[in-house]
């Protein structure tokens, strides 16, 4: 072990989008900051590298942002999709802080873009990074190399010392050896555990062993688990994450935003004995496209199969991997691996169970089935103008929601009251606000606004 | 779970072949289309959004279309070593080379030199060689009557009969070059308003800017900068003005019988003097761009004959400002076969050399504007 000579006054764990926006704010409230990234630096950035635009209230237009949004429609949308299951408190502090987080953004290297093509819905509610979120990532790591801030790259946390209510030193591996600081505070911004994957199976059994993992392979949770060991409250399920359905051919790690598949609202969705098993047309796609995850990880095999003709394949953005396709339901299901006679029957009865009305691919038409369970209630056309394509849909985890238990100056909480020196912001400790569900771009919101609390809170506690 | 067809990208081994960029080119675009994330930054990537399936001349024209401002390439997150590989700097700059190669008329000519300086820098030393023999061959009792300053060493006559033909043969050559193109991109009658706005996007050089006026990613990673933006178009203006100076001195010459040499304040001289200055400058700051810019976000094959072109422009500019400053001096004779030949060098190579980026960028702007 090495101890470090060189001193910080504050070692933020982790180079994400939080991190590095306490980094910044520490600096600029004097710190000297040292950013240990665990990964490399082709891969720096965490998530945030994957992400495209962060979730913004605002009472008038605001640059890319059309129109207004509130805090309160904001805050009753996190309620919609966590069912309740928010730390009020914590979700207002994120919201609020959007507002103003947005021109902070912008001073700091941001750029954004008008709402991207195919997400007209959501030029209202999201601010979008132009070239996305790696840009916004290279950006802040300009920013904060300009403030003196220093970076290291491949730098494992292993451990954090814990004395009573402080953290007294921090331990890393480095080029093959081990390091220790002393630094008078730390953030944790290290993200989710969702890349170790005996960690999820834990939670969810074997089944996890199926996911795939959209985001970075180095978000494995040992800061989290070495904290909760040593006594740091925990918040969260840990079964709880945000999940969609993906392209089953995606790449096991890091295959990111091109992996989704759109088409589910125009299809019939079957498991691996050809038989369906949820409302495809329940809601517009982006409201509906992260519980589709979890539906999928229900299914044997954790893999569903979706289902669409030639009148479809059209209606929605381009696959990144080229559909599956076949002059025939029964060809589609052997190139599928599905049972032929059993695909063969559930599309028949699912084409009789079809009712006549206009079809409306951007609304909710109503045009739904009829006798059939579970029925289709919306988009509901049969599935009969060959070619016919196909796609595997796999449960693809973006990040887990069990995390650390902070207060509302995103100081780390343990059963002995608050840990002095040590705050926590982004995905490690988004499970107090997102109990469950997911809002497109609110994993920014929640990394940008705890992760500036969280640096200027630990840089005024350096200064005394 | 099924495993993906991904083409082996290996950086050092540059996909040269035309299909080979050409299938590797569709490849990565279909990855741009399902990601998106780049739709601000140029006119490449809503062009892309508008297509679901790419063709040989769809690609084609978005090659053309890309400035090489490496914006999309730093913002991506799928670049090596990721396992989708994506460089959409480096292949579309390879399809675009090899349009420029394969509609080039003759062909051959243009791959040797794309491809070399040093086959530049041997046609310098031709156009010198020759020229200097011209002015030392052609009695000087002849020239003498002809005219004084530089026609005092060659005729005007002599001059013309050596530059028409080396101007217009080269420019009917990417004419029909450029044509080829347009044809193969579908271009069809063209209107005013896309003259116009194509015509506002070159002034601008609105494709290097990034999407924010910040301008590109290209001689320090990341980093925004405007140098090359505006270098570039130092360049460009500076060498339309001197093409101006030429054509109206020539006009001059021979339609108002006013011969050289001008005085400072005159026409020619004016637009050659400020054109000669950018065109230096500009080419200047270019060449060290390029040579801080990573090799691996352009097409590697053709660095040296774009560095040789960078370099010859320079020259052309830079002899013919000293030829102004050092009109008195015994080298005259020399200095006068140096920048004679280096522009002969420049104009015969036009259809061969970097120098037709401008024309196909144009087409292609253009293109787009009929395709919005």
């Amino acid at each position: 072990m090495i101890q470090q000579a060189k001193t910080y006054d504050l070692v933020v764990i982790g180079g994400g989008n939080a991190a590095l926006c306490a980094a910044i704010t520490a600096a600029e409230h004097g710190s000297t900051v040292l950013i240990l990234e665990g990964a490399p630096k082709p891969y720096r950035g965490g998530n945030s590298r994957h992400t495209r635009n962060f979730r913004c209230m605002h009472q008038e237009p605001l640059a890319v942002l059309t129109d207004r949004y509130t805090e309160e429609e904001y805050f009753e949308d996190l309620l919609k999709v966590t069912k309740g299951k928010t730390d009020e408190k914590l979700a207002r502090v994120a919201i609020r802080g959007t507002e103003e987080s947005y021109a902070w953004m912008e001073a700091h290297g941001v750029r954004f873009q008008p709402s991207l093509s195919g997400t007209l819905s959501l030029s209202r509610t999201n601010a979008f990074f132009m070239g996305g979120g790696k840009a916004l990532v290279n950006a802040y790591y300009r920013t904060a190399s300009k403030l003196g801030v220093e970076v290291m790259y491949e730098a494992q946390v292993t451990h954090l010392e814990r004395c009573g209510n402080r953290i007294e030193a921090v331990e890393f591996t480095h080029q093959g050896r081990s390091h220790r600081l002393t630094p008078k505070a730390i953030i944790v911004a290290s993200g989710g555990f969702q890349a170790d994957l005996d960690w999820l199976a834990s939670a969810w059994g074997p089944a996890a062993k199926n996911f795939l993992i959209r985001g970075t392979p180095y978000n494995k949770g040992a800061v989290l688990r070495d904290l909760l060991d040593q006594g740091a409250e925990s918040v969260g399920d840990p079964t709880q994450c945000h999940a969609v359905a993906i392209d089953g051919r995606a790449p096991k790690f890091d295959g990111g935003i091109v992996t989704r598949l759109d088409c589910v609202p125009f299809s019939v969705v079957v498991n691996n004995a050809a038989q369906r098993f949820y409302d495809e047309g329940e809601d517009v796609w982006p409201k509906r496209y992260a519980i589709w995850g979890r539906l999928v990880a229900a299914q044997p095999e954790q893999v569903g199969y979706v289902i669409i003709d030639a009148k479809s394949l059209e209606l929605f953005m381009p696959s990144v991997f080229p559909p599956i396709k076949a002059d025939s339901i029964e060809e589609l299901a052997e190139k599928l691996t599905l049972p032929p006679e059993a695909l063969q029957n559930t599309i028949e009865e699912f084409n009789a169970a079809c009712r006549p009305g206009q079809f409306h691919p951007t609304e909710l038409d109503g045009l739904a089935t009829d006798g059939i369970s579970p029925a289709k209630t919306n988009w509901a056309r049969p599935i009969d103008t060959p070619p016919y394509y196909g796609y595997s849909l796999r449960t693809g985890v973006t990040f887990t929601y069990l995390g650390l238990k902070v207060d509302e100056t995103a100081q780390v909480q343990s059963a002995e009251g608050p840990i002095e020196n040590l705050w926590a912001a982004g995905e490690t400790m988004a499970g107090s606000i997102l109990g469950q569900g997911y809002l497109a771009g609110f994993g920014m919101t929640i990394g940008t606004v705890f992760g500036r609390i969280a640096g200027k809170e630990a840089a005024n506690y350096a200064k005394h | 779970m099924q495993s993906i067809n991904v083409v082996n990208i290996d950086p050092n081994e540059a996909v040269q072949t035309i299909d080979g960029s050409m299938t590797e080119a569709r490849r990565q675009l279909e990855v741009c289309n399902a990601c998106r994330y780049c739709e601000s930054f140029c006119s490449v990537f809503p062009a892309v959004n508008r297509e679901r399936t790419f063709s040989e001349s769809t690609i084609t024209q978005l090659a053309n279309l890309c400035h090489n401002c490496r914006g999309c390439h730093y913002a991506c997150q799928y670049t090596a070593p990721h396992e989708f590989g994506i460089n959409i700097p480096k292949v579309l700059a390879e399809v675009r080379q090899n349009s420029w190669q394969d509609n080039a008329m003759p062909a051959f000519m243009a791959r040797a030199f794309h491809r070399s300086g040093a086959a530049l820098a041997v046609a310098v030393v031709i156009g010198f060689a020759l020229l200097l023999w011209l002015i030392n061959q052609l009695p000087q009792s002849i020239n003498a009557n002809f005219g004084e300053g530089f026609y005092s060493q060659l005729s005007h006559n002599a001059m013309i009969a050596i530059f028409i033909p080396a101007f217009l043969l080269p420019v009917l050559a990417i004419a029909i070059s450029v044509r080829r193109y347009w044809r193969s991109v579908g271009g069809t009658q063209l209107q005013l308003s896309h003259i116009k706005a194509a015509l506002a996007s070159v002034a601008k050089m609105r494709n290097l800017a990034g999407g924010s006026g910040e301008g590109c990613n290209f001689e320090d990673e990341d980093r925004f900068s405007n140098a090359r933006r505006w270098y570039h178009q130092a360049t460009m203006i500076g060498f339309l003005l001197c093409f101006a100076a030429t054509s109206v001195g020539t006009l001059m010459h021979y339609l108002f019988d006013m011969q050289a040499p001008y005085p400072l304040f005159s026409l020619p001289k004016m637009l050659g003097v400020s054109g000669g200055v950018l065109l230096s400058i500009g080419t200047l700051g270019l060449g060290v761009l390029k040579l801080q810019a990573d090799r691996d976000l352009a097409d590697r094959r053709v660095w040296g004959g774009e560095m040789g072109f960078i370099i010859l422009l320079f020259l052309v500019s830079t002899s013919g400002l000293a030829l102004y400053v050092l009109a008195a001096s015994p080298w005259l004779p020399e200095l006068l076969a140096f920048h004679l030949g280096s522009v002969l060098a420049f104009f015969v190579l036009m259809p061969f050399s970097k120098m037709v980026h401008g024309f196909y960028r144009l087409a292609a702007l253009l293109r787009e504007q009929q395709l919005q």
